[in-house]
């Protein structure tokens, strides 16, 4: 690792903290700034009540009915794009299972791709289905986020906001100027905005293919690409235009693109957490929050940045330079070091857009993507999703601290009850069990076992990769998996659909149930949560919680491909 | 819950124009107006002819081209219309296989090398990727140089002219463009 590498890697995280204050501050406005005269017409064409408050279970509703309707609206969209317009390449329909799968994938917020973007969806498709659910899923995840802390700041009240209102607003104000930012600036980089056909160039050196046909030239696949990858990155979305995503060259062209799409999945999970510090009134609260994700992002990149600077013994024989690192599945113009900070950062937040193959690395480099997914997605995770996940290992964290002195738990001044700690056990358990029941039945049936491309403890990894990425919402892969079946789009669509409404639900009852409350002030036994104690104890709990629902799986899969390795 | 699903219904409609009509083709409007060429595939011409583009590589293996990276794509390597990496784990039996097929292909063309920069024997995540290492560049040139009957130096020299330093001095790594190179060698010997 040069100095240039540690400079870089040090660049990225510098810009991302830099952000937190300007971006959080703008966040905090949004959501609590009256409703002004033009966005009050807004909601009557959309037959909104801005002023409608929600109770939980109406809120609820709501998040679902959205959900709803969005799987719905994307499934459709692919089954009909061959007869539907915007399709220079005539793609056809895609298949039943696989548009079930997508749908849910980007209506989750998951992105998880089974199939190859240039080679499969329409230009309208693109669009109209996939580039809307990556605002309004990232959107909705940031409503439930505001919801939660309402639930918090607010006293004796038995309603949570408006879900339509926090969805509009998180959409017009706060993802959509960022967006067109972003994907201009993209453009002027090399990233395609265009809706023409995809171009067809002479090749310099002609060649033949497997049946001897000669071939002479290259199709390049186009279209409107930035104005869907801005919006992947800043929604941690993460689902690509392309088959191979932030890796192909014309959707990540040269280091300021992929420097700036990197900023793009921290920035908004980190400055949330200083929203979240600015509405529950304690500013003290939000970097809390934020130091714990920090403390455990950097140990964990160092990892996977050292790992991926280690030789691989099988090219060390053949007199192979190895100086550069493991340049498996990586991109010339990025490199190790900018390669493995994003491998770190997106699996970190649930983005799941890689730049270069996960598959590939070394069995350590590739334990560290895979278990930041399975610690729940809480390490700045999804837009709002990740901080409302963190906020519920929060409320663990005040818990396991009361049972140790033998008081009711306090979290921001809300006595925390039965009810709540049930529901934040829900929503840290399940997607732990999802990913783990869904790799168990994966390794077991035949439908799963025809799936990995590598074979032994690799090709567990891929599963298990899998079924932790689609569990938390993350959507990137070990993409040697074949997940393109009738088997892996179902099983893999029903943990998404879990893994985020087995979530979002309990947050939002924990939200109501905590605003119902009244507050109770700070005394003496109180535990104060803006302390680095506290931190200590959150990242513990993360850590510990992760740890110890994941080793044994780890265990057959990264750890004992490492030690093959180095026998 | 009727009531919820006309409204959800009603609130994904409008949003849908706003953020899959009006955005995609707000940005369009723009980059094709500030941006042209970037933003249609920067693509290469010359003669008046498209020859590629400057972001996409494409397949070499005669010794008067300079090689890029390895390409897992099908049903032939480069192909840009189905990108995909190779996926293999470290211990790939295939992994090993490709690098000592490269590795073998270039010490045959030009016994002296030693040894092979790593980003030469590996295949590149996109399949795409259209630059190599200056270094991986550098123990090419004997090859090239005999090859086009030119001098070390002369190809020396056009590497250089093709080699991109790092963004701003700092950002990514430095790189050569495989296909750039190419077409301006053949623009000095046909």
């Amino acid at each position: 690792m040069t100095a240039n590498g540690v400079f870089q890697l040090a660049l990225a995280v510098g810009l991302i903290l830099a952000g937190v204050r300007p971006l959080g501050w703008y966040m905090a406005r949004v959501y609590t700034r009256p409703v002004g005269r033009g966005e009050r017409a807004v909601y009557r064409l959309l037959l909104v009540n801005p002023a409608a408050e929600m109770t939980w279970q109406k809120y609820a509703a709501a998040v679902l009915a959205f959900g709803f309707v969005s799987v719905l609206a994307v499934y459709g969209v692919q089954r009909l794009q061959a007869v539907l317009p915007l399709n220079p390449e005539g793609q056809a329909a895609v298949s039943p299972d696989s548009s079930f799968n997508t749908a849910v994938s980007f209506a989750t917020n998951t992105n998880w791709q089974g199939y190859g973007g240039e080679s499969t969806m329409s230009y309208l498709t693109q669009m109209l289905a996939l580039t809307v659910q990556n605002f309004l899923s990232a959107a909705a995840g940031m409503a439930v986020l505001v919801a939660l802390i309402r639930g918090f700041a607010r006293r004796n009240a038995d309603t949570i906001g408006n879900f339509w209102v926090d969805l509009v607003r998180s959409t017009v104000y706060v993802l959509l100027p960022l967006s067109v930012l972003l994907a201009v600036v993209l453009a002027g980089q090399g990233v395609p905005q265009t809706v023409s056909a995809y171009h067809e160039v002479p090749l310099v050196e002609p060649l033949t293919d497997a049946d001897g046909q000669p071939v002479t030239t290259q199709k390049i696949a186009v279209g409107p690409v930035a104005s869907q990858v801005a919006i992947k990155q800043l929604g941690t979305n993460g689902g690509g235009f392309f088959n191979v995503n932030s890796a192909h060259p014309l959707e990540n062209p040269t280091p300021l693109s992929n420097l700036l799409q990197l900023v793009a999945i921290l920035l908004i999970p980190a400055a949330l957490c200083w929203t979240f510090g600015e509405l529950a009134g304690d500013r003290r609260q939000g970097w809390a929050v934020l130091a714990a994700m920090v403390v455990i992002f950097l140990p964990l990149l160092a990892v996977t940045v050292w790992a991926e600077h280690q030789p691989n013994p099988a090219l060390a024989t053949l007199g192979v330079d190895q100086t550069a690192g493991n340049m498996e599945g990586k991109e010339t113009r990025f490199g190790v070091p900018n390669s493995a900070l994003w491998a770190v950062a997106t699996t970190a937040a649930s983005n799941g857009a890689v730049n270069s193959m996960h598959d590939s690395y070394t069995p350590p480099g590739g334990l560290v993507p895979l278990w930041l997914m399975q610690l729940g997605e809480v390490v700045f995770g999804g837009v709002g999703s990740g901080l409302y996940g963190m906020l519920v290992f929060a409320l663990v964290a005040v818990f396991l601290a009361g049972l140790m002195v033998g008081r009711t738990p306090e979290y921001l001044g809300k006595k925390i009850g039965a009810f709540e700690i049930k529901m934040a056990s829900l929503a840290v358990l399940l997607p732990c069990a999802m990913a783990l029941i869904g790799t168990a039945v994966g390794v077991s049936v035949e439908g799963g076992k025809k799936g990995p491309l590598n074979a032994g403890p690799h090709g567990f990894s891929e599963i298990l990769y899998a079924y932790s990425s689609c569990a938390n919402n993350n959507g990137s892969a070990f993409a040697g998996l074949s997940a393109n079946t009738p088997f892996y789009n179902g099983t893999l669509g029903l943990v998404m659909l879990v893994g985020r409404f087995g979530v979002m639900l309990p947050v939002i009852a924990i939200a109501g149930s905590l605003a119902r409350k009244k507050h109770t002030p700070p005394g003496p036994g109180t535990l104060p949560t803006h302390t680095p104690l506290f931190v200590f104890l959150l990242v513990s709990v993360v850590v510990v919680v992760g740890a110890l629902s994941f080793i044994p799986a780890l265990a057959l899969g990264p750890i004992v491909e490492h030690l093959m390795m180095r026998s | 819950m009727w009531n919820y699903l006309r409204t959800a219904a009603v609130v994904l409609g409008g949003m849908t124009v706003l953020t899959g009509v009006v955005y995609p083709l707000a940005v369009t409007l723009l980059a094709q107006a500030v941006f042209p060429g970037p933003a249609n595939g920067s693509l290469v011409v010359r003669d008046g002819k498209t020859a590629g583009s400057d972001l996409i590589g494409q397949p070499f293996s005669k010794p008067e081209y300079f090689w890029g990276r390895l390409s897992a794509t099908s049903p032939v390597p480069y192909n840009a219309a189905a990108s995909s990496g190779s996926n293999f784990g470290p211990r790939h039996p295939d992994l090993a296989k490709n690098a000592k097929d490269r590795t073998d292909a270039l010490k045959a063309a030009d016994p002296s090398i030693d040894a092979v920069p790593v980003d030469l024997v590996t295949t590149s995540g996109s399949g795409l990727d259209p630059q190599i290492s200056p270094a991986a560049a550098e123990v090419q040139v004997r090859r090239v140089a005999a090859a086009r009957k030119l001098t070390e130096e002369q190809v020396r020299e056009l590497v250089r002219a093709h080699t991109d330093d790092r963004q701003f001095g700092v950002l990514g790594e430095s790189r050569v463009n495989v296909l750039a190179l190419n077409l301006a060698l053949d623009a000095v010997t046909p």
